[in-house]
Order: C-alpha cells, then structure tokens, then sequence
C-alpha cells in the first residue's frame, strides 16, 4: 500500500468504531446517526442534486468575496508595501479594522444589501481582506535587498525593477497569503448561512437539524469536509504548476 | 542597436583615455550613523586603479573592505571625498560597473534559470531579443554553464550558481568588475578553478577588476597589486606590486619564491594589526 494512503487509516477505524458502537444498544443515540445512514443521505443528496445546488451556492459567495478581498488587498498591499510613508498613515486604521470578527458584520450588511449573495460575499470579503494585505505588504517590504542592488547595477527603471524583481520575489509569501484567504472564505460563508442566511451548504445543515433529519446534517457536515480539503487541494496545485523555483526545489528533493 | 552604439562609445572611451586611470579614489571617507554615535569606516583614502588592472585588496574584517567596493560601485554615497571613474565621479550604479555579490545565492532570481538569469542583464542593456539566447548560450559556455542552462539556482551547487553570477556580470559587458569575496564560501578546489577563469576573462577582456579577499595566497596568485587595509577605520596600510608573470600555474606560481617572499610579508603585515 502507498505510504500517502496512511493518512486514511485512523477515520477510517473511527467510521468502523462508530458503525460498531451503533449496534448496542444501550449506547445508541439519536442525535449520532449511523455511519450508513449518513452515507445514504449523502448518496441521496448529491444524486438528487440539492447537495451540488448547495455547494455551488456557498461556492459562489466565497469566490466572490475572495476575489473582491483579493483584488483589493493586492493592490493596497503593495502599494504600501513600497510607500512605508503611507504605511504609517493607514497603518494604525487597518490595526483597529483588523480585529473586528467578521461575524459581526452580518447585521450590517444585511442592512445593506439584504440576503442572498451579495450580503454574503461582503462578510466573505471582509474576513479575506486582511490575511492578503498583511501578507502582500510584508512580502514586498522583505525583498531581498541584495536582489535590489542587483536592480540598480543594471541600471533598472523603476518599472522593470516591479515587474522583474519584487513582484516575482514576493510572489511566493503572497499565494500563502492567497491560501490562507481562500480557506477562510469557506469558513465565513458557511458561517453566514448557518447564522440567517438561507441558501447554500450551511444553511441545509441547519435545516437538516432543525428537521431532526441528522444522518442528512452529518452527510452535508461530511460534504463540507470534502469540499474544504478539495478547495485547499485546488490551490496548492494551482501554485505548484505557477512556481518554476517551487519545481525545481521539488526535482531537487526527490533526487 | 542601442547595445551596439554603448560597445562603440565605451570602445571609443577606452582609445581616447588609455592612460587614464580607470578609479581614482580622493580623500575618501565612510561614516555610518551621525553625531556621537558616527563610526568612522574609512578615513582619507587615496587610490587609483589602472585600466586593465587586476587589483586585490585585502585586510581583516571590519576593515571597510565590502563599504570600498559599494562606494566603487556607486551603490553608497561617500560621506567624504569622492570616487571618479574613467574621469567622471560616480553618483550611482552604473552597468559599465558589474558586481559579483559574495552571497551568491542571495544576489540570483530563485525563479528564473540559469540562461533567465543571465537574460537579466542583457534585458536591461537593451540587446535585441533575438540576438539573446546566441549570447546566453555563448556566456553559458564561457563559464562552463552549458549543461545547466535549463536548472534553476537552487539544483546548482554553490561554485555552479557564483559562475550564473558571474556570468551574468559578464553579460553586462563591464569595463570595471568588481569582486566581494567571490570564492569565500566555496571549496579549495572550486575556488581554484574558478580563480583561474577569472584571471584569464580579465586577461582576454582587458577588463580592469578589483577584487577583496581575506585570503592572501588568493590576493597575491589573482593580482597584479595588491593593497593590504588597516582596520578602525579602514584605510591604506601598504601597496604591493605582484611581480609574478601571468600566465599563473597553481602549483609553480605558488611554489615560486617571490610569491613566497610576498606572502611573508602580507602575513606580517597583517599580524601586527
């Protein structure tokens, strides 16, 4: 058996124990729905299309509001990062934005713009926003300073200097950034449609609840799980196939 | 075009100035920080190098050795004096003033590969596209990097990514190249080889090069003079002339009683400070 499937061992006996445990008696509890149950729901949910209905509900106020956060935070960031005097002015507001937890916007935006998507990739935004702009800023200020005088030897403009050296040398430290944001952005919207808005994959796990249909609240929490991990999977190969430095060091290590 | 007509002037420069001196360094002075605290790193130094020279400078750390070179290379402003080149004092970096940073690994695009490394420098100097990857593969061959042109740094062993470097510096077609300890990190063996491509690129070019080590052998078998600093602050302790035929050997050039004569000396020169 390949050793990268080891990782599967221990849910897999925890399914198993569960599964088990189920049939005494004496230990069975509503609330824990039996693993086969929890498969059926599953089976059912994504053949009859709600499940995927769902997914691409939430999927839709995430990426939105990530990319919004994004864009944004791309652009400030390094914008900043190459002005450290502007830095100093925006600074101390960002500082005071930043701890606000974005859960706590949700009465606000949906003063604003009501449910439904738009309200929910706001929150999506605000949440995403700082994790990109920190590190963007971060990731421009720490270019290497011995690549810079390389820039001035050769005489480079200010342009080339951009596009050569420090986009590219912060490239690396701004995907983690990215990373990071884009798994957020799952986290944030789940959460706004467990809290009031109705659409999407957190909304159908509360209705599953509030229904008493557990074996349909596990498979959708299930689903999640899958849908977060193939997010995160997503990404990282997205960086690997746009990092060449990132290739090499992996040819080096396998050799 | 643009890189033609700059091969044309600095060739024209070269005719018009042959016995000027390539540097000549008036009363410099370096210090950092200001007020009580200001620490003086050079103080009143006078210095010229010839065109076509190969110059060493060698000292103990904290002699103001690599704050020389950046004043040389217009990367720092002297607080004091100045620095002219080819007649001309020097306000900022220039590409006619290639330098080869000590820390390789730190002074390469991690991104880039070999033969996109070496294109940054002819990216800036404004050689056609076209003509690039002829020159790329001619540099790659020069410094022995053909076989590596596709690697990125990180695959590349330390001596390999100081020849990317070095190749690069090349690709500027300097008239001055400046050296920061260049073979520091690097094996003896490595370091000998490279020592000996250096000397003959210098040789066949004609380009003037200072060059810092903290290794004497190093200094003497690479230079024609070599200048010992004294540290706190930093400044001239003597000139020695190197008058050692090139070309060099190793093993004879290092076995020949002049060049033992010279490290003598050297070392006592250093001892005492």
């Amino acid at each position: 058996m390949p050793t990268r499937w080891l990782g599967a061992l221990i849910p897999a006996v925890l399914v198993i124990i569960w599964e088990l445990l189920w049939h005494i008696e004496s230990l069975r509890m509503d609330s824990l729905s039996r693993p086969l149950d929890v498969a059926v729901a599953l089976y059912h949910g994504l053949t009859d299309g709600t499940l995927l209905v769902a997914t691409v509900e939430t999927f839709e106020a995430a990426l939105l509001g990530f990319l919004i956060a994004a864009v944004m935070g791309l652009f400030a960031g390094v914008v900043l990062g190459l002005m450290p005097w502007l830095e100093r002015v925006v600074g101390p507001s960002i500082d005071a934005m930043r701890p606000v937890p974005s859960v706590a916007l949700i009465p606000l935006a949906l003063m604003i713009f009501g449910f439904g998507v738009r309200m929910e990739a706001s929150v999506v935004a605000f949440a995403c926003l700082w994790p990109i702009l920190i590190v963007t800023i971060s990731a421009v200020r720490s270019v290497d300073p011995s690549l810079l005088n390389v820039a001035r030897v050769l005489e480079m403009t200010a342009w080339q200097r951009m596009v050569k050296i420090v986009l590219p040398a912060a490239l690396a430290r701004i995907a983690v950034g990215l990373q990071l944001a884009l798994a957020i952005s799952l986290v944030v919207a789940v959460t706004v449609e467990i809290v009031l808005n109705p659409r999407g994959l957190g909304h159908g796990m509360m209705s599953a609840q509030q229904a008493m249909r557990f074996d349909q609240m596990y498979a959708q929490l299930l689903w999640i799980g899958v849908v977060g991990w193939g997010l995160s999977a997503g990404s990282q190969a997205l960086i690997n196939i746009c990092s060449p430095a990132y290739r090499a060091q992996r040819t080096k290590e396998r050799t | 075009m643009l890189y033609n007509d700059l091969h044309e002037r600095a060739g024209a420069l070269h005719a018009a100035h042959s016995d000027m001196p390539a540097i000549r360094v008036h009363g410099l002075g370096m210090a950092f920080g200001e007020g009580a605290t200001s620490r003086m790193v050079i103080k009143d130094m006078d210095l010229s190098v010839a065109a076509g020279e190969f110059l060493c400078i060698v000292g103990a750390s904290g002699c103001g050795k690599t704050t020389l070179l950046r004043l040389l290379a217009g990367l720092a402003r002297p607080t004091a004096g100045r620095v002219d080149f080819y007649g001309k004092s020097v306000t900022a970096p220039s590409r006619e003033r290639a330098i080869v940073f000590q820390d390789y690994s730190r002074a390469l695009l991690p991104w880039r590969t070999v033969a996109g490394n070496i294109a940054l420098a002819l990216e800036t100097c404004g050689l056609p596209k076209a003509q690039h990857s002829q020159r790329i593969a001619q540099l790659a061959a020069t410094m022995g990097l053909s076989h590596a042109i596709d690697q990125y740094p990180s695959q590349l062993s330390g001596g390999m990514q100081q020849r990317v470097q070095i190749a690069r510096c090349l690709a500027q077609d300097p008239t001055l190249l400046l050296m920061d300890e260049p073979f520091g990190a690097l094996d003896a063996i490595t370091r000998q080889g490279l020592q000996d491509e250096v000397a003959h690129l210098a040789e066949a070019h004609g380009t003037t090069v200072v060059f810092i080590t903290h290794d004497l052998e190093e200094a003497i078998y690479l230079g024609d003079r070599v200048i010992v600093l004294a540290s706190n602050p930093g400044r001239i302790l003597k000139e020695i002339p190197v008058n050692i035929p090139r070309p060099r050997h190793q093993l004879t050039t290092r076995e020949d009683p002049r060049f033992l004569a010279l490290r003598h000396e050297l070392f006592g020169l250093l001892e005492g400070h």
